[in-house]
């Protein structure tokens, strides 16, 4: 976490002596922030004032250098209770009162000291390690007897995301979805981007990955050879998707339709409603979409690119799948666990024409990671922009329209 | 009637250093410090009127004579100092038996806020300037607000050679101030000129302010001050007052003129 803070009260009479005045500006001048809370102003001028300000900076020296100079004016650090603690009584059950988590990041405190919550995810309970060393986020299910589960809000604090400091899209969005925005500047910010994490990719530097979470509209849409041009230029490093994605992908590769619908043509073809059940068979006969990709079963396309260039993909089942393919998750929570283990890297999240995955995805982001919704629905990049993250972009428009226009602007020539 | 406490100069003497001032191979001329000193309290007895408490002094508290550091006085209860320097927490203990032994309910604040008395709590009837940063520590304000329901206005003290607020800041009866600005930050400088009017405060010129005319003690229309600060004279004859020049300078040597010599008991 790049952020530091610390709470400090400060009291009497503060307003007319301009102490308060003083050690707020004190604390810009040194290159802080501050919030003010509970500022209380004596009724009477014999009553005191108080105020107590929240102190954030970029490092730890800085914050202890600013507040080592206003301490003189009176500031003292707010004595902050440690978070309590409650052993999880069994297996997938958490103790009563339990906290319950925000995609924000967070803090504990556990012995005077505030330490990061690793793995922060919305809606899960933090578990503290053995030794009081470290602490991160778990689902429910996950927990086993015995750990140990903060439980209350003492000792807990969310931090508020700050503005990115990138002047792109995402550092000012205002979480508004509508169709009539223009996109093009959007798309660039987006492509700007990822040229940025594919370098940084490239080195090996961290938060670099990009992830794509898609729906099969993606494959109708037309949307197929861009973005495998996309992940066989390294631009791609995650793929979230479910049993359709990749069926009707290697359907088209196949067989040349997608869902039966011819892709060049876009006429229905002779009993085309069956080829995406061939497609499925063919690869349950061959045991793996790796192994088909290997002996040359499935050339081209999106699954391909992705066996080609080591590109990890998760594949979630759902009741109405046909087949499914091998390698589909059919357990929805191991798919979940699956997916959770993939977040961390992470630096962009595109979620294209799902509503299932983008969702999914959505609520395994932290809020710190960028994330673009692309839906021709408003009610799907509306959800995940809800989420209360200034880097959440949305996009209502087609799916194909926009992996054309993001391979065209890194490089993709058409 | 004004009541003030003094402590002959007995064992007066710069044996240390804890201020811009004191030098220990500035001697002091004691028999000088002591006709000084006894010319200051014939002129607070006999031309002022006030009553004068003689606190018996000790051998080694060369500084018991500044007895404006003891405390403060509020009705019947005295603040007594806690020093930040050790050389002079060691008359903590004697302070607090005098008051104790002279009817006074004594409050002592925290061990760890230094508060150095009416050498940094001055002001008017209806609230009070508190100096920090050289000697007391401004959380000590918000105890002592509480405890006599009076607004205390903290000033920061930015100049170590003016390092209590009484070497720079001087109320007087009738509202008017005199003080130094340059020992107060901009924001001090604010707070002051927020509640005292123009024509009301005289900003006392850096020659006599180095001579300490804001060291000054004033009982109704009277001013005891530092002789030597022509300009603040004049200023307080225009206002209505009545002057009387002391010549205090062997106690200069250590930081402190008439006003550090008197501590106003109720």
């Amino acid at each position: 976490m790049n952020q530091y803070q610390e709470s400090v009260y400060l009291q009497g009479h503060i307003i007319d002596s301009l102490v308060l005045a003083k050690v707020l500006d004190l604390i810009l001048m040194m290159g802080g922030t501050f919030d003010l809370e509970d500022v209380h102003i004596g009724k009477t001028r014999e009553e005191p004032s108080r105020a107590r300000i929240r102190i954030q900076t970029g490092s730890r020296p800085l914050l202890d250098d600013i507040l080592k100079a206003i301490q003189p004016h009176g500031a003292s650090i707010e004595r902050e209770a440690n978070c309590r603690i409650d052993q999880a009584p069994a297996d997938g059950v958490l103790p009563d009162g339990f906290y319950a988590t925000t995609h924000l990041p967070t803090q504990i405190r556990l012995n005077g000291r505030w330490l990061d919550v690793d793995r922060i995810e919305m809606d899960l309970a933090i578990v503290v390690s053995e030794t009081g060393s470290s602490a991160h986020a778990m689902p429910m299910g996950e927990v086993r007897r015995g750990d140990q589960i903060v439980i209350g809000r003492e000792g807990v604090r969310v931090i508020p995301l700050q503005r990115p400091q990138e002047r792109d899209v995402f550092g000012f969005m205002e979480s508004q979805v509508s169709a009539e925005r223009p996109h093009s500047h959007i798309i660039a910010d987006i492509a700007t981007r990822m040229r940025q994490l594919r370098e940084r990719h490239r080195h090996g530097q961290t938060d670099s990955k990009v992830l794509l979470a898609g729906g099969p509209a993606i494959i109708h849409a037309g949307g197929r050879e861009p973005l495998t041009w996309l992940i066989e230029q390294r631009f791609i490093h995650i793929v979230f998707c479910g049993n359709a994605l990749a069926a009707h992908d290697m359907e088209a590769d196949l067989f040349g339709t997608s869902l039966g619908y011819g892709l060049s043509a876009g006429r229905a073809v002779p009993h085309g409603h069956e080829l995406h059940l061939r497609t499925i068979n063919r690869i349950r006969s061959i045991g793996s979409i790796e192994a088909a990709v290997t002996s040359g079963m499935i050339k081209q396309g999106i699954m391909a690119a992705c066996v080609k260039k080591g590109v990890p993909v998760v594949m979630s089942g759902t009741i109405r799948d046909d087949g499914p393919l091998p390698g589909v998750i059919t357990d929805s929570v191991r798919a979940q666990s699956t997916m959770r283990a993939l977040i961390p890297g992470v630096g962009l999240a595109l979620l294209v024409a799902s509503t299932l995955h983008s969702v999914a995805t959505g609520n395994l982001l932290p809020a710190t990671i960028p994330t673009v919704c692309v839906d021709v629905n408003p009610s799907v990049p509306t959800k995940l922009a809800d989420r209360g993250s200034f880097q959440a972009v949305g996009l209502v428009m087609d799916a194909a329209s926009f992996l054309s226009e993001l391979a065209r602007l890194l490089g993709r020539s058409t | 009637m004004s009541r003030l406490l003094v402590c002959p100069p007995d064992y007066f003497g710069i044996e240390y250093e804890i201020n811009p001032w004191m030098r220990l191979t500035n001697r002091v001329d004691h028999g000088r410090a002591v006709r000084q000193w006894h010319e200051l309290v014939h002129v607070l007895e006999k031309n002022l009127g006030a009553v004068l408490e003689r606190m018996t002094p000790i051998p080694e508290l060369p500084d018991l004579v500044f007895t404006a550091n003891a405390g403060v006085v509020v009705g019947r209860t005295a603040v007594v100092s806690r020093f930040r320097y050790p050389e002079r927490q060691r008359e903590e203990a004697h302070l607090e038996n005098w008051f104790r032994g002279h009817g006074y309910e004594v409050m002592t604040v925290e061990a760890d806020l230094y508060f150095e008395g009416a050498g940094d709590l001055l002001g008017f009837p209806e609230y009070w300037f508190g100096g920090y940063r050289q000697r007391s520590d401004i959380r000590v304000f918000p105890v002592l607000s509480e405890h006599f329901h009076r607004e205390i206005i903290p000033l920061e003290l930015v100049d170590s050679r003016f390092y209590h607020l009484d070497t720079c800041f001087c109320p007087l009866s009738g509202g008017d101030l005199l003080y130094f600005p340059a020992a107060f930050d901009t924001y001090g400088q604010a707070a002051i000129a927020e509640r005292v009017p123009d024509k009301q405060r005289l900003t006392v010129p850096e020659d006599e302010a180095l001579k300490f005319a804001c060291n000054a003690v004033c009982v109704g229309k009277h001013v005891v001050l530092p002789v030597g600060c022509p300009s603040t004279q004049a200023w307080l004859r225009r206002r209505g007052y009545e002057t009387h020049p002391v010549q205090l300078d062997e106690f200069m040597r250590s930081g402190g003129s008439a006003k550090c010599l008197t501590l106003a008991l109720d």
